[in-house]
């Protein structure tokens, strides 16, 4: 069912864009129904997955390979799909009336949120680490078509691109160590691998390398910026992506692997820095937005941070802290965006010092965000303060392992300070929002259509009931906890009243310290603005892009000069470097027989040998040197009919024949053209000094490279020829010459091959020689070009015949 | 007597050198020439496969001595065929350039020119 469902996605956005056209923005009714359908389904299996027996499919791939697509819903898959399938629907049916009839590509735009919420739904759902990966990359590449969404504006692009090379180019050192951890447990199946984690020396690399992916995609610090930046996307794609969902994929796959890998060295270092460096970088950023969406952007940020840390504890409180925490940063998260989305749909601004009167004009608007801001800031009888009661638990001193009394504290101490920060910008946001401020002038603005605001009050409620019943969330995450290999089952659940209790007093302070907070709120804008900035990989990140662009640059400029001849240089330089150094290196380390110290090795075998040689070897550096064209076109002659020597020795007579036609065609055409060219070559563009010496060294090492290859690889020749049998097929066919045999008879189709490449030849030639006399008719046209080339046009396929005719030894050859 | 004489290796060496010498010039006839040479040089060297010299692949002479594999002459053959076509080809086109700017040279790609020309890279601020 989970692949159908998947499908499901697929097939209603490929339906979208035409339906936009008709329906408008309700297209996003229509989009909603797989994701209502999904939250549906996985609702049915609830029972199940409570009961510790998760929902699977398995689809058979390549199964001789070892290539099985196993997807399984368990209690962790099903908190992400009450995201991204629950809050998704409502999201999409907020866009519905969020959007204008007017906005541009909304057909585009509503395929590919489905499209993502498909992929995420593969994410998530899927038992495969590279499955998990491909998906991994497409909800990537969703968002950068998402974030890109109003293509037209250059910060949009811009954000794109830099959220997709953070994203994928960290995802792609993920993969290098799924491989790692893949290869390691000789398994890809993440169930397996949680359950029996591979050892060995490169486990602690590949878990650094995974951990680098889930980071970047999780937005912590120092890779965050790209996710404030990623806010110029509409309003629903922030919300549905970039705080409800996508985000959260990192997170996700921390938590996935934390039961299996919280052992290995540097898990718990990193996951407890990088988090903890988060949570409190992206509050502190918070604290000084003015932009309501860049202040949520940078509390996601913050929030995700804590996740990160919740969720790479690996015990079973933190299984239950890490699902109550997703859900509730979900909800409220989700809500909030919304409500600035709506406040930035009506009013027209969301810049929270020009906003007034908001909560007046609209208070169950301002209702909602309360509720959710409440939340946010960990206030009771809400989600977030039975979520963060559960997760102060997490690391009290000797709740976990591996922690020491002085490390938890450290640690609790730094979640207490990132929570007083973020009451401090949960409360600046509503305040901000949604109070009546007196130096500032009230906006004129429709209030907002009950639908319109639906969605945000649904979600507000999911803020709320859960906190005042948190059974209702409690079984799920005792479901998730059970599934943690340490073998002590936890003895907590999620509840407002715990008793007097360590997590209560620091929940008591942290709401103390965030009110004076906010009452000195102008004080501490203050101290920020004097506090220098906090480092982030911006800087590095576009030190990088603008390397990369300025080396392609530096690399086309050297190599791609547009000059024919120093490409061929470079491909030169490259065969003598490459293959040319490894033949060197293998003739060194004698890992190649070397052909001269055995065999029948001698000089020639008769001297006529020898003589011909000379005659090709002399006259083609004769044709080399010289600056006239006729006598390099000579020298060349010498150079063939010496070849036709060579071949006559070598007992070929077939060879020589042909060639001695062949090279006198060639010549008499040669002649033909260069009787209307100059008498020299043109100096004017030739080589001196030292390029030319380096050129003619290249040339010539190039030459002894490949008599040298020649050499070894006709003595390392061990196999007899292929021609053997061809004796007595011959008998056969008829034919007492055998190279006859083969070009006519044996090997007829490459015949056939050689023949077209000669009309193709001859076609083309004639037609250069057409278009000549048709345009060229006064400058070279005359009757001797005319008349040469159409000879040439007209010889060659004669020639192809003859050249085999010739070979056929006998009576009709050449005649 | 798989080997081949050493003076036909240099040979081949000689003419591969020659060959690629010519080619990486300006003028385009002397690059059709090239080509030429480049033709005689895998012409040898396939025919070098076979090792020494031989007797002719002709049924009845095959008497006394060794008889030559006929399987690179087939393919020689073909090859020489074909350079030949390639050069005529190449030769007609020299031709037509040497009609249009009364050289034979090759020019520069402007295109690739400009590209390196680029003085910044354009989306990095």
């Amino acid at each position: 069912m989970l692949p159908a469902l998947i499908a499901l996605h697929v097939a209603v956005a490929v339906v979208l864009p035409p339906l936009a056209v008709r329906l408008g923005p309700r297209v996003f009714l229509v989009a909603a129904v797989p994701l209502l359908a999904t939250a549906g389904w996985a609702l049915l299996q609830l029972p199940g997955i409570l009961d510790g027996r998760p929902a699977t499919a398995s689809v058979p791939w390549a199964p001789e390979l070892g290539l099985v697509l196993d997807f399984r819903l368990d209690a962790l898959a099903l908190t992400m799909v009450a995201l991204i399938s629950g809050i998704g629907s409502l999201i999409f049916v907020y866009a519905a009336w969020y959007f204008s009839a007017s906005e541009r590509a909304l057909g585009r735009l509503a395929a590919m949120m489905v499209l993502f919420s498909a992929s995420m739904l593969g994410v998530v759902v899927t038992d495969n680490l590279l499955a998990l990966y491909v998906f991994w990359e497409l909800t990537t590449v969703c968002s950068f078509v998402l974030i890109g969404h109003s293509d037209h504006r250059e910060n949009s692009r811009r954000a794109a691109i830099q959220a997709l090379i953070t994203t994928a180019g960290f995802g792609l050192l993920m993969l290098i160590g799924f491989l790692l951890l893949g290869q390691a447990a000789g398994t890809y199946r993440i169930s397996e691998l949680v359950a029996d984690p591979p050892t060995g020396p490169l486990v602690p690399l590949a878990v650094v390398l995974v951990l680098a992916g889930a980071f970047a995609k999780s937005a912590q610090v120092p890779l965050h910026y790209w996710l404030p930046a990623a806010m110029v996307a509409p309003t629903p794609v922030s919300a549905y992506l970039h705080a409800a969902t996508m985000v959260k994929g990192g997170v996700y796959l921390v938590a996935r692997l934390a039961p299996g890998f919280a052992d290995t060295g540097p898990w718990l270092p990193l996951v407890l820095s990088f988090g903890l460096a988060t949570m409190v970088v992206g509050a502190w950023r918070a604290m000084r937005q003015d932009d309501g969406k860049l202040l949520l952007a940078y509390g996601t940020v913050s929030q995700l941070g804590f996740l990160t840390v919740l969720a790479g504890a690996g015990t079973p409180i933190s299984g239950i802290a890490v699902v109550a925490m997703l859900l509730a940063h979900g909800f409220f998260k989700s809500t909030l965006f919304l409500a600035v989305g709506v406040i930035d749909h009506q009013v027209g601004t969301r810049t929270m010092s020009r906003l007034s009167g908001v909560g007046r004009r609209m208070p169950v608007l301002a209702t909602a965000a309360a509720v959710a801001a409440g939340s946010m800031a960990g206030l009771p009888p809400l989600l977030g303060f039975v979520a963060k009661e559960a997760d102060f638990e997490v690391y009290l001193p000797g709740h976990h392992p591996a922690l020491s009394v002085a490390g938890s504290s450290a640690v609790l101490l730094v979640l207490a300070l990132g929570s007083v920060l973020t009451f401090g910008y949960s409360a600046r946001l509503w305040w901000g929002s949604f109070t009546t401020k007196a130096e500032v002038a009230e906006r004129r603005y429709p209030s907002a259509g009950p639908a319109f605001l639906a969605p945000v009050v649904l979600l507000a409620a999911a803020c709320l009931l859960p906190g005042l019943a948190p059974s209702l969330v409690d079984p799920l995450a005792q479901a998730h906890a059970a599934t943690m290999p340490h073998a002590a089952a936890p003895d907590y659940h999620l509840a407002l009243w715990h008793g007097f209790s360590l997590p209560l007093l620091l929940s008591v302070a942290v709401t103390a310290a965030g009110l004076v907070l906010f009452a000195n709120r102008e004080r501490f804008y203050r101290l920020q603005s004097a506090a220098p900035r906090w480092p982030d990989a911006e800087v590095a990140y576009h030190l990088f892009v603008h390397a990369v662009y300025s080396t392609a640059l530096g690399v086309t400029r050297r190599l791609q000069t547009g000059s024919l001849p120093l490409y061929l240089t470079v491909i030169l330089g490259t065969l003598l470097v490459v293959p040319g150094g490894w033949f060197v290196w293998s003739l060194a380390s004698s890992g190649l027989h070397v052909p001269m110290s055995g065999g029948d090795w001698r000089l020639w075998d008769t001297p006529v040998q020898l003589v011909l040689a000379l005659v090709v070897g002399v006259s083609a550096i004769a044709a080399v040197r010289e600056e006239r064209r006729f006598p390099a076109l000579l020298l060349l002659g010498a150079t063939g009919f010496g070849m036709c020597g060579i071949f006559v020795v070598h007992g070929a007579p077939d060879l020589a024949l042909t060639l001695i036609l062949v090279e006198t065609l060639t010549m008499i055409i040669l002649i033909f053209v260069l009787r209307r060219l100059p008498a020299r070559f043109a100096s004017g563009a030739r080589r001196v000094g030292w390029p030319r010496r380096l050129t003619a060294v290249v040339c010539a090492l190039a030459g002894i490279f490949v008599a040298g290859v020649l050499a070894a690889s006709t003595y390392a020749r061990s196999l007899p020829p292929a021609s053997v049998g061809y004796w007595e097929e011959a008998e056969h066919a008829g034919s007492a010459n055998l190279v006859n045999l083969i070009l006519a008879d044996f090997r007829a189709m490459d015949t056939i091959g050689e023949i077209t490449v000669l009309v193709t030849a001859a076609v083309a030639v004639a037609s250069l020689v057409v278009a000549n006399r048709r345009t060229g008719g006064e400058n070279g046209g005359d009757e001797g070009n005319g008349a040469a080339k159409p000879v040439m046009a007209r010889n060659e396929p004669v020639i192809g015949r003859e050249g085999h005719e010739t070979s056929t030894g006998g009576g009709h050859g050449s005649g | 007597m798989n080997t081949p004489a050493l003076v036909l290796v240099i040979t081949v060496g000689v003419l591969y050198g020659t060959g690629f010498y010519l080619l990486v010039q300006r003028s385009l006839m002397r690059v059709v020439l090239g080509i030429l040479l480049l033709g005689h040089g895998s012409n040898l060297a396939l025919l070098l496969t076979d090792g020494g010299a031989a007797l002719p692949p002709l049924l009845g002479d095959a008497g006394e001595g060794r008889i030559a594999d006929p399987l690179p002459h087939a393919m020689i053959l073909t090859a020489i065929v074909i350079t030949f076509g390639v050069t005529t080809f190449l030769l007609a086109l020299a031709y037509r350039v040497w009609l249009g700017d009364e050289n034979d040279e090759v020019p520069d790609d402007i295109e690739d020119r400009r590209i390196g020309a680029l003085a910044e890279p354009e989306d990095s601020a």
